[in-house]
C-alpha cells in the first residue's frame, strides 16, 4: 500500500483550497471532540481513580454542609474501619482571583494513612506533620508558580475570614511537594487545626470524613453501621464508597455529559457531510482518470481502495491534529481551571476512540464515492474526455 | 498470415442500447494481425473504429463472437482477469494523452507498474528507460501541464510501453497534435514496430497517418472494407 502514497499525496494537492477547508472542517471536529471527551471526564470524575477500600461521610443533605468534628472520632471507633481521616474546603485563590487552587484543610496525620498514593521525601513529610501552619502542594501547581519547599505563601480564601484581623489570607509554608499517583498533582493540602482555630465563621466543624476500612467486601454494612450512629441526629450522615461518591457526584453531570456527547455527534454528522461532499466532487472530477487507470489494469476494487484510503488518509490528517491540538488546550486550561477539576487533562482513550472514528468516518464519508468509482465503466468513464 | 495471427476476431459484433433502440455497431467482423504488424484502421465517424479498438484492447466486451490474443480468449474472461490480463499484454495510447495531472512524467509512466511486484528503485529504473526511448528523460520531473501536447504524448506512449506489453493500440494519438508534433509521433511508433517489433493497431482519421502503418484497414458503418497495404 506504501507504493500508492505518492499517488495519494498528489491527488491531496489537486485542489488545494477545497483540501484545506476539509480539512479544518475535520480539525475543528476532532478538537471539539477531544476537548468534550476532557471535559466529559472531568465533569464527570474519574471513578477508576477510586480506593476500593475507601468510604466518605458526609452530611446527608450535601457535601457542602459541615459535620461536627466531633464525628470523626465516632467514626474512628465504628467496626471495620482502619482509619479515619477528615477533610473541609478551603477555595484557595493565589495572588490572582482567577489563580484558584484547590486546597483542603485535612487531618494531617491519618491523611497519608488514608491516602497511601500521594508520596513526598520523608523529611518533607516529618516537617508538614510539625508546622500546623505549613501545607503540602502538588508537584504540578508548585512547577506552575515556580514554589519550592520553604516558600511562604499567601493563600487566600473565598470561604472563610479570619478571626484576629477580618482578612481572608492564610500565609502558607510549603513544607513539601508532593506527587500522587491518581492524578491530583495541582491541590495544596494544609493543617484542618490551623484553619479551625484562626477562622471567625464556625468551629469545630469539618466538610466530611474519609474513611479506610479493613475489608472492602464489608464496605456497605461499614457504611450502615457509621449512618446509624447519626440517625435521627440534627445532622445525618451519608456513607457511601469513594467510587460511588465520584460516581454519584458523575451522576448529577449526567446530562450534561449526554449534552457534550450529542453535540460531538452532530459536529461529527457535518464533518462526515462535509467530507463525503468533497470526496464525492472529487470524484466526480476524476471520472476520466479512474478510467483511465482501469484501462492500465486497476482493478474496481483497486481503485475503490485507493479513493478509500485517499478519504482516511485526509480524516487521519485532521483528526490528528485536532486531537493533538485538543491535548494541548486541556494541558492549558488545566491550569485554569485546576480549582475545580484538578485531573483534568485529554484522557489517553481519547486517542484510541479518535483512531476508531478516523477509520469509521473516512470509510463513511468515501462510501458513495467508492461505489461510483467502483461501478464505473471504462469505456463511459473515457468519453468524459 | 492467419496461422500466426497475434490478435484474431471471429464473428464479432457489438450493439448499444440508446433507449428503447439498438444500435448495431459491429456486424460480425472476422479479423487476424499477425504479430509485429502496424495496423491504421480508417473510417469516417461512428463507423465503429474505437469500440472494434477497445473490444481488441479489453476494455469492453462483444454481444456476440470471440477474441483471441496471442492464443488466449479475452472476450470470456473475468472483469479481474481481464484487468489482469490488460497490465501485461496491452499498451494504450489516447487521442488526449491521458495522464493523470497530479503527476510527474516519471510517475505517470511508472503508474502500471504499481500493479507489479517490482521494487520502487526498479519501477523508476525502467520509467525512465521508457521516457529515455521517447526522448524525455530530461522532463521526467515534470508535470503535464508543464508540457507541450507532443511531450505529453510521448509521456503516454512511455506508459504504454513501460511494461513491455504484447500489442500497442493506439486511439487517434496524433488527432490533438499539429502536423510536426503529430510526426515526431508516427516517427516514434514507427521505430516501436520497427526496432522492438512492438505490434501496433492504430486508429485514425487522418491518411498521412495512415501511410506510417504496414497495413490499412477500412471500416464503415460497423463492417471491414478493402484492406490495404500502406
Amino acid at each position: 500500500m506504501f507504493k500508492y502514497l505518492p499517488l495519494l499525496w498528489a491527488n491531496l494537492g489537486r485542489k488545494r483550497l477545497r483540501t484545506s477547508l476539509t480539512l479544518a472542517s475535520i480539525v475543528v471536529a476532532f478538537l471539539l471532540f477531544g476537548l468534550m471527551q476532557t471535559l466529559r471526564v472531568a465533569l464527570t470524575g474519574s471513578p477508576e481513580l477510586a480506593g476500593l477500600d475507601r468510604l466518605i461521610t458526609m452530611h446527608k443533605t450535601s457535601f457542602i454542609q459541615s459535620l461536627p468534628l466531633a464525628y470523626l472520632n465516632r467514626v474512628k471507633g465504628v467496626d471495620g474501619v482502619l482509619v479515619a481521616s477528615s477533610q473541609d474546603w478551603f477555595g484557595g485563590m493565589y495572588q490572582e482571583d482567577r489563580n484558584q487552587l484547590a486546597t483542603f484543610a485535612i487531618e494531617a496525620p491519618t491523611f497519608f494513612e488514608v491516602y497511601s498514593e500521594y508520596q513526598l521525601p520523608p523529611e518533607q513529610k516529618q516537617a508538614f506533620l510539625q508546622d500546623r501552619s505549613s501545607a503540602i502542594v502538588g508537584k504540578l501547581v508548585a512547577e506552575r508558580f515556580q514554589w519550592k519547599v520553604g516558600d511562604t505563601i499567601p493563600m487566600r480564601s473565598n470561604i472563610w475570614t479570619r478571626k484576629d484581623d477580618g482578612g481572608n489570607v492564610w500565609p502558607l509554608k510549603i513544607a513539601g511537594i508532593y506527587e500522587a499517583s491518581n492524578g491530583d498533582n495541582q491541590s495544596i493540602y494544609m493543617h484542618y487545626e490551623y484553619l479551625n482555630e484562626s477562622r471567625a465563621e464556625i468551629r469545630d466543624m469539618i466538610g466530611w470524613v474519609v474513611v479506610k476500612v479493613s475489608d472492602p467486601d464489608r464496605s456497605a454494612e461499614i457504611a450502615r453501621n457509621i449512618d446509624a450512629l447519626f440517625v435521627n441526629s440534627s445532622t445525618e450522615t451519608k456513607t457511601s464508597t469513594e467510587k460511588a461518591f465520584i460516581q454519584g457526584f458523575a451522576n448529577q453531570m449526567g446530562n450534561i455529559g449526554k449534552l457534550l456527547t450529542m453535540v460531538a455527534a452532530a459536529v461529527f454528522f457535518t464533518m462526515l457531510l462535509v467530507t463525503a461532499n468533497t470526496m464525492g466532487q472529487s470524484i466526480r472530477e476524476r471520472i476520466n482518470e479512474i478510467g483511465v487507470m482501469k484501462t492500465l489494469g486497476f482493478s474496481g476494487r483497486g481503485v475503490t481502495s485507493l479513493v478509500l484510503a485517499e478519504a482516511i488518509l485526509v480524516t487521519a490528517i485532521g483528526g490528528l491534529i485536532g486531537l493533538g491540538l485538543a491535548a494541548l488546550v486541556s494541558k492549558g486550561l488545566s491550569a485554569a481551571v485546576a480549582q475545580f477539576f484538578p485531573v483534568l487533562g485529554m484522557p489517553a482513550a481519547t486517542w484510541g476512540i479518535g483512531a476508531v472514528l478516523i477509520v469509521v468516518l473516512g470509510s463513511l464519508a468515501a462510501a458513495l464515492p467508492c461505489a461510483q468509482a467502483g461501478r464505473l465503466k471504462i469505456v463511459d468513464a473515457l468519453r468524459k474526455t | 498470415m492467419a496461422d500466426e495471427a497475434l490478435v484474431r476476431l471471429r464473428g464479432v459484433a457489438k450493439d448499444y442500447k440508446r433507449g428503447s433502440e439498438t444500435v448495431h455497431v459491429l456486424h460480425a467482423l472476422d479479423l487476424d494481425i499477425p504479430k509485429g504488424d502496424f495496423l491504421a484502421l480508417m473510417g469516417p465517424s461512428g463507423s465503429g473504429k474505437s469500440t472494434l479498438l477497445n473490444l481488441i484492447g479489453g476494455i469492453d466486451r462483444p454481444t456476440a463472437g470471440s477474441i483471441e490474443i496471442a492464443g488466449q480468449r479475452t472476450d470470456s474472461m473475468s472483469d479481474g482477469d481481464l484487468g489482469r490480463w490488460r497490465a501485461n499484454h496491452v499498451g494504450f495510447v489516447f487521442q488526449m494523452y491521458n495522464l493523470l495531472p497530479v503527476l510527474t512524467a516519471e510517475r505517470n509512466v511508472e503508474l502500471p507498474l504499481l500493479l507489479t511486484k517490482l521494487s520502487a528503485a526498479e519501477r523508476k529504473k525502467r520509467a525512465n528507460a521508457a521516457l529515455k526511448l521517447v526522448g524525455l528523460s530530461e522532463r521526467a520531473h515534470h508535470k503535464p501541464r508543464e508540457l507541450s501536447g507532443g511531450q505529453e504524448q510521448r509521456v503516454g506512449i512511455a506508459r504504454a510501453i513501460v511494461s513491455d506489453p504484447t500489442l500497442l493500440l493506439c486511439d487517434e494519438p496524433t488527432g490533438d497534435l499539429d502536423r510536426k508534433s503529430g510526426d515526431e509521433i508516427l516517427d516514434l511508433l514507427q521505430a516501436l514496430n520497427q526496432q522492438q517489433g512492438k505490434t501496433i493497431i492504430m486508429v485514425t482519421h487522418d491518411p498521412h497517418a495512415a501511410a506510417r502503418a504496414k497495413h490499412v484497414l477500412h471500416l464503415n458503418k460497423g463492417q471491414l472494407g478493402h484492406e490495404a497495404a500502406a
